[in-house]
C-alpha cells in the first residue's frame, strides 16, 4: 500500500514538470480570487451606502422646510401647529432634553455605582450574574418598557404624587430604565481594562479598597465612564417607543415633574401617520436635528476611542 | 553517496520591513535527505524554511532578494504558481494544529482542496496518509472523531498524515518535537527516518542530539548567516567554524 | 478608625443595593407582566386571528409578521454583515482608510434610533422604490438595522480563529478563499450565531421603524409586498388605543418570554464558543 502510494508520488516526477503553472490555469485561479475579493470589498461598501442614503434621504425631506422657517425658529418656537402652518418643535426639543436629563439624573449615579459592584466588588458568581440580568435588561423591548411604565408607573404616579401621571417623571423613570444597561456595560468594560498594577501599587501603598476604586481606578477609567454617559445620553435622546407610551406628548414646556411632555421621537411616531405636505416635511426636519445630533455625539465617542486606542497601541 | 540537489537557495536576503534577518544564504539540500537547520532563537531558521515554500509572503512588508531553485525552477519566478508549489512543499508546525473536524476530514482536506471528490479515492489517501504517518493504527477505528481530541503526538503525526495526503516531494518542519513528550519525539524521529526515503525533508530543532541522530545534512545559524553547513557527522565531530564549536560544545558539555 | 470601618460598611451596603435595585427592576418588569398577562396567553391567543381590531381574538397574524420579517431582514443581513466581517478581517489592510471608514460606519448605524430607520426605510423603500408598507420594506429598513450587530459579531468571531489554521491550510496549498470558506468561516459560526441570536432579539422587539415601513395591518402576510403588523406593534396600538388590556398584557408576555428564550440561546452559544477554546 505504502510503497504504491511512493511510486505514484514519484511518477510526478519533479517539482514543477510545465504541466500544472502554465498561465491560463493561473490567470483563471487569480482571477476567480481576485472576483472574490472585490465582492467581499462590495458588500463592506454596503454598510457606507447605508449611511450616505439615510443621510441623504432625511436631510433631503427635512433641510428645506428648516430654511424655510429658520433653523433658530424651528428650534425654538414653541407653536406647534402644523395644520396651520406653524412648525417650531421648541417645546419638544426642551421636552426631549428634560426628559433626558431627568432620566440621567437617576441612571447615572446607580448604573456606576452597579458597574463599580460588578468589576471590583462582587464576588465573581455575583458579577456574572449581574452580567446576565444586565444583558436581559438590555434584551427587552422598549415597547415592553412603555407598556410597562403605561399599566404600573403612570397609575402610581397618578395615585401617589397626583396629575395624570403622564409625566415629564414616569418618562425618566422608564427612559433611565432603558439605558442602564449602556451605562453599565460600558463603564464596567472601563473599570475592568484599567490595569491591574495601579490597583495593587495604591494597595500597596496602605490604601483601602474604597479608596483605590476613588482615587485610582474611577480616574484611570474616566474616559471609558464619560463614553457611557455620552453614549446613554444618545440612546435616551433617541428611544421612542417607551417614552412615547408615558409621557402625556402635550406640546407644552413643562413646569415640573408631573406635568406632561412630548418629545423629538415621539413628535415622529404620533403624526407619521397622517402627516402631509409640509406638515411631513415638518417631521423629517425634527429627523433631521435627531440624526444630526446622534451621528455627531457617536462620531465624537467612536472617533477619540478609535484614537485612544491607536495610542494605546503605540 | 550525494543525491541529486532538489533545492537550491543561491545568495538569499530576507527584510522584514527594514530589519533583514537573512544574509546571503546559499544552501543545497539533498534529494531523500534530512537537512536540520539549528542555532539559537531568532537566527533565522524559521524564516529561511518559510521562504522554501513562499510563506513569508503572507506577512505584510516582507521582501526577498535572492533566488531559490527546486529541480532548477525558480520558484520566486512570476510564472510559479504559489498553490502549485505548496502543494508539493508541505509545512509541519511547532504546534500541531489540527483542524476543527474529524481525523478522516483532516487527512482529505489537501486532496479534496486540489479537486479530488471520489469518495473511494479519498478514502485511500487518508488510509495510506495515516499509515505513512504511523497513526492508522491508533486511529482507524475512529476516524470521524474529532481530532482535537488526540494525543499532542498524535496530533503531530495526523498534521504529517494531512502533508502526506498532499503527496508532496518536500516536507518542511519547524521544531515539530517542541511540544512533545519524550516518548512521542522518538516515534517522531522513526517516522522521519523512514520518510526521508521517500521524501526531502528539512527539519528545524532546537535539539543538537536530534539533529546528530535524525539528519544527514545539518546547518548552523547565527544572526540571519548561515555560518557551517556540511553533513552531520562532520558538522557535529569536526565543526570548521569556532561559533559552530562553541554552540554544539555549549549545548552538549 | 472605627469611624472609617462604618463608613467602608456604608458604602459596600450601597453598592450591594444599587445591584439589588437592578435586580428589583427587571423582577418587577417581568414579574408584573407575567403575573398580569399570564392568564390570557392559551393555545387559543396563539392560533386565533385578531378580530375587531384586535379586541377580540387571537394574535396569530402578528405572530406570523414578526417572524417574516425577522427571517427577511436576516436573510439579507447575514450575508452581508458576514462577508463585511471577512473582507475587514482577512483582505483589508491594517490601516486601510477604507477599513476605517467601515468600522466607524457600522459603529455609527449602531448608535442611530430606530426611529431615524424608520423614517429613512418610510421614505427610501415605502415612497422612493414604490414597495409600499410591505414587509420587502420593513425587511429591509430592519436588515440595516441589525447589520452592525452581525458585523460586529462576525468580526469578532472570525478574529479569534487561530492564526495556525490559516498557515497550516495555506501550507497545504489551499488558496485564501478556500482557507476562509472550509476552515475560517465554520470556525467562526458559533461567535457568527450568537450575533444572529442577538438580531433575532432586536428585529423581534423592534416597532417604531416597523409602524412607519410595514404598516400595521392586521391581516395574514402572504406575499413579500404584503403589510404586516408585528407582535410589538400590535403592544404598542392594543395599550395606545386601549383596545384590550387583556390582550396587550398576553402579548407583552409572550415577548417577554422570546425574548428570555433568546438570551438564553445567545449565552449558551457564547460559553460554548469560550469552551471549545
Ligand atoms: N513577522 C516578522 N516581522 C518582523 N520580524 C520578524 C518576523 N518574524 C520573525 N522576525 C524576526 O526575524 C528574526 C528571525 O526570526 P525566526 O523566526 O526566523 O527565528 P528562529 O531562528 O526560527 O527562532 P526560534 O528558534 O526562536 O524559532 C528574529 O529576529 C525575529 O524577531
Ligand atoms: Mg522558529
Amino acid at each position: 500500500m505504502i510503497e504504491n502510494y511512493v511510486e505514484d508520488s514519484k511518477m510526478m516526477g519533479r517539482i514543477f514538470d510545465g504541466k500544472e503553472s502554465k498561465k491560463g490555469a493561473k490567470n483563471i485561479r487569480f482571477n476567480a480570487e481576485y472576483m472574490i475579493e472585490k465582492l467581499l470589498m462590495l458588500c463592506a461598501g454596503i454598510s457606507i451606502l447605508a449611511i450616505v442614503l439615510i443621510a441623504l434621504f432625511i436631510l433631503v425631506r427635512g433641510v428645506p422646510l428648516i430654511a424655510k422657517t429658520g433653523l433658530n425658529d424651528f428650534l425654538f418656537n414653541l407653536k406647534w401647529d402644523p395644520t396651520r402652518g406653524s412648525f417650531g418643535i421648541g417645546t419638544m426639543f426642551i421636552g426631549s432634553l428634560v426628559v433626558t436629563l431627568a432620566s440621567m439624573l437617576w441612571s447615572v449615579p446607580l448604573g456606576l455605582l452597579t458597574a463599580v459592584f460588578m468589576a471590583e466588588i462582587a464576588p465573581p458568581s455575583v458579577g456574572n450574574f449581574m452580567a446576565r440580568m444586565v444583558e436581559l435588561l438590555a434584551g427587552i423591548p422598549s415597547v415592553v418598557y412603555g407598556f410597562f411604565g403605561l399599566v404600573v408607573i403612570v397609575p402610581l404616579i397618578r395615585e401617589y404624587l397626583g396629575g395624570n401621571g403622564m409625566s415629564v417623571l414616569a418618562g425618566a423613570l422608564i427612559l433611565g430604565i432603558m439605558i442602564l444597561p449602556t451605562l453599565i456595560n460600558i463603564s464596567r468594560d472601563a473599570i475592568i481594562a484599567v490595569p491591574r498594577e495601579y490597583k495593587e501599587g495604591s494597595l500597596a501603598l496602605g490604601a483601602t479598597h474604597y479608596q483605590t476604586i476613588r482615587r485610582v481606578i474611577m480616574p484611570a477609567a474616566r474616559s471609558g465612564i464619560i463614553t457611557a454617559i455620552v453614549l446613554g445620553m444618545g440612546r435616551a435622546i433617541g428611544e421612542t417607543m417607551a417614552v412615547v407610551m408615558v409621557t402625556g406628548n402635550s406640546t407644552i414646556i413643562p413646569d415640573g415633574p408631573l406635568t406632561p411632555v412630548r418629545t423629538m421621537t415621539s413628535n415622529i411616531v404620533l403624526e407619521m401617520g397622517y402627516a402631509a405636505g409640509d406638515h411631513q416635511a415638518a417631521l423629517f426636519a425634527t429627523g433631521t436635528v435627531l440624526f444630526i445630533f446622534i451621528v455627531v455625539l457617536n462620531l465624537i465617542v467612536n472617533i477619540s476611542a478609535k484614537a485612544g486606542s491607536q495610542n494605546a497601541a503605540n | 553517496m550525494t543525491n541529486r540537489i532538489k533545492i537550491k537557495s543561491k545568495d538569499i536576503n530576507l527584510f522584514y520591513r527594514d530589519f533583514q534577518a537573512l544574509y546571503n544564504i546559499n544552501m543545497d539540500v539533498e534529494e531523500n535527505r534530512v537537512t536540520a537547520l539549528i542555532g539559537p532563537s531568532g537566527c533565522g531558521k524559521s524564516t529561511f524554511l518559510r521562504i522554501l515554500n513562499r510563506l513569508n509572503e503572507l506577512i505584510e512588508g516582507t521582501r526577498i532578494d535572492g533566488q531559490v531553485f527546486m529541480d532548477d525552477y525558480a520558484i520566486y519566478d512570476k510564472e510559479i504558481n504559489v498553490v502549485d508549489l505548496r502543494k508539493k512543499v508541505g509545512m509541519v508546525f511547532q504546534k500541531p494544529s489540527v483542524f476543527p473536524m474529524s481525523i478522516y476530514e483532516n487527512v482529505a482536506y489537501g486532496p479534496k482542496i486540489h479537486g479530488i471528490k471520489d469518495r473511494r479515492r479519498l478514502d485511500e489517501i487518508v488510509e495510506k496518509s495515516l499509515k505513512a504517518a504511523n497513526l492508522w493504527q491508533e486511529v482507524s477505528d475512529r476516524l470521524n472523531s474529532s481530532a482535537a481530541r488526540l494525543s499532542g503526538g498524535q496530533q503531530q503525526r495526523l498534521v504529517i498524515a494531512r502533508v502526506l495526503a498532499v503527496e508532496p516531494q518536500v516536507i518542511l518542519m519547524d521544531e515539530p518535537a517542541s511540544a512533545l513528550d519524550p516518548i512521542s519525539t522518538s516515534k517522531l524521529e522513526d517516522l522521519i527516518a523512514e520518510l526521508k526515503n521517500n521524501y526531502t525533508i528539512v527539519i528545524v530543532t532546537h535539539n543538537m542530539q536530534q539533529a546528530a541522530r535524525v539528519s544527514d545534512y545539518t546547518g548552523f545559524f547565527l544572526n540571519g548567516k548561515l555560518v557551517e553547513f556540511n553533513r552531520t557527522d562532520e558538522l557535529f565531530v569536526n565543526p570548521r567554524d569556532k561559533r559552530t564549536e562553541d554552540y554544539i560544545t555549549g549545548r552538549f558539555g | 478608625m472605627l469611624q472609617t470601618k462604618l463608613k467602608e460598611k456604608m458604602i459596600t451596603v450601597l453598592f450591594w443595593l444599587s445591584a439589588l435595585i437592578i435586580v428589583g427592576i427587571l423582577i418587577a418588569v417581568i414579574g408584573y407582566i407575567f403575573v398580569k398577562g399570564l392568564a390570557h396567553v392559551n393555545l387559543d391567543f396563539i392560533l386565533e386571528a385578531p378580530k375587531r381590531a384586535g379586541k377580540e381574538g387571537g394574535i396569530s397574524t402578528t405572530i406570523i409578521g414578526t417572524l417574516y420579517l425577522t427571517a427577511v431582514s436576516l436573510f439579507i443581513a447575514v450575508p452581508l454583515g458576514v462577508a463585511t466581517a471577512i473582507y475587514l478581517e482577512e483582505y483589508a489592510r491594517q490601516k486601510s482608510r477604507f477599513a476605517f471608514i467601515v468600522n466607524l460606519t457600522a459603529e455609527t448605524l449602531a448608535g442611530i434610533p430606530s426611529i431615524i430607520y424608520g423614517l429613512f426605510g418610510f421614505v427610501f423603500f415605502v415612497i422612493f422604490m414604490n414597495m409600499g408598507w410591505s414587509i420587502i420594506s420593513g425587511g429591509l429598513t430592519l436588515a440595516i438595522m441589525i447589520l452592525p450587530t452581525i458585523t460586529r459579531t462576525s468580526q469578532e468571531a472570525i478574529l479569534s480563529v487561530p492564526g495556525e489554521y490559516r498557515e497550516n491550510s495555506l501550507a497545504l496549498g489551499a488558496s485564501k478563499w478556500q482557507t476562509i470558506s472550509k476552515i475560517i468561516i465554520p470556525a467562526a459560526v458559533p461567535g457568527i450565531l450568537t450575533g444572529v441570536i442577538l438580531s433575532i432579539g432586536r428585529a423581534i422587539g423592534e416597532t417604531a421603524a416597523i409602524i412607519l415601513t410595514a404598516g400595521s395591518s392586521l391581516g395574514m402576510p402572504l406575499s413579500l409586498a404584503d403589510p404586516a403588523r408585528t407582535m410589538s406593534v400590535h403592544l404598542y396600538i392594543l395599550a395606545m388605543e386601549g383596545l384590550s388590556m387583556e390582550r396587550a398584557f398576553g402579548t407583552a408576555v409572550l415577548i417577554v418570554v422570546l425574548v428570555i428564550i433568546i438570551n438564553y440561546l445567545a449565552n449558551l452559544s457564547l460559553r460554548r464558543l469560550s469552551h471549545s477554546r
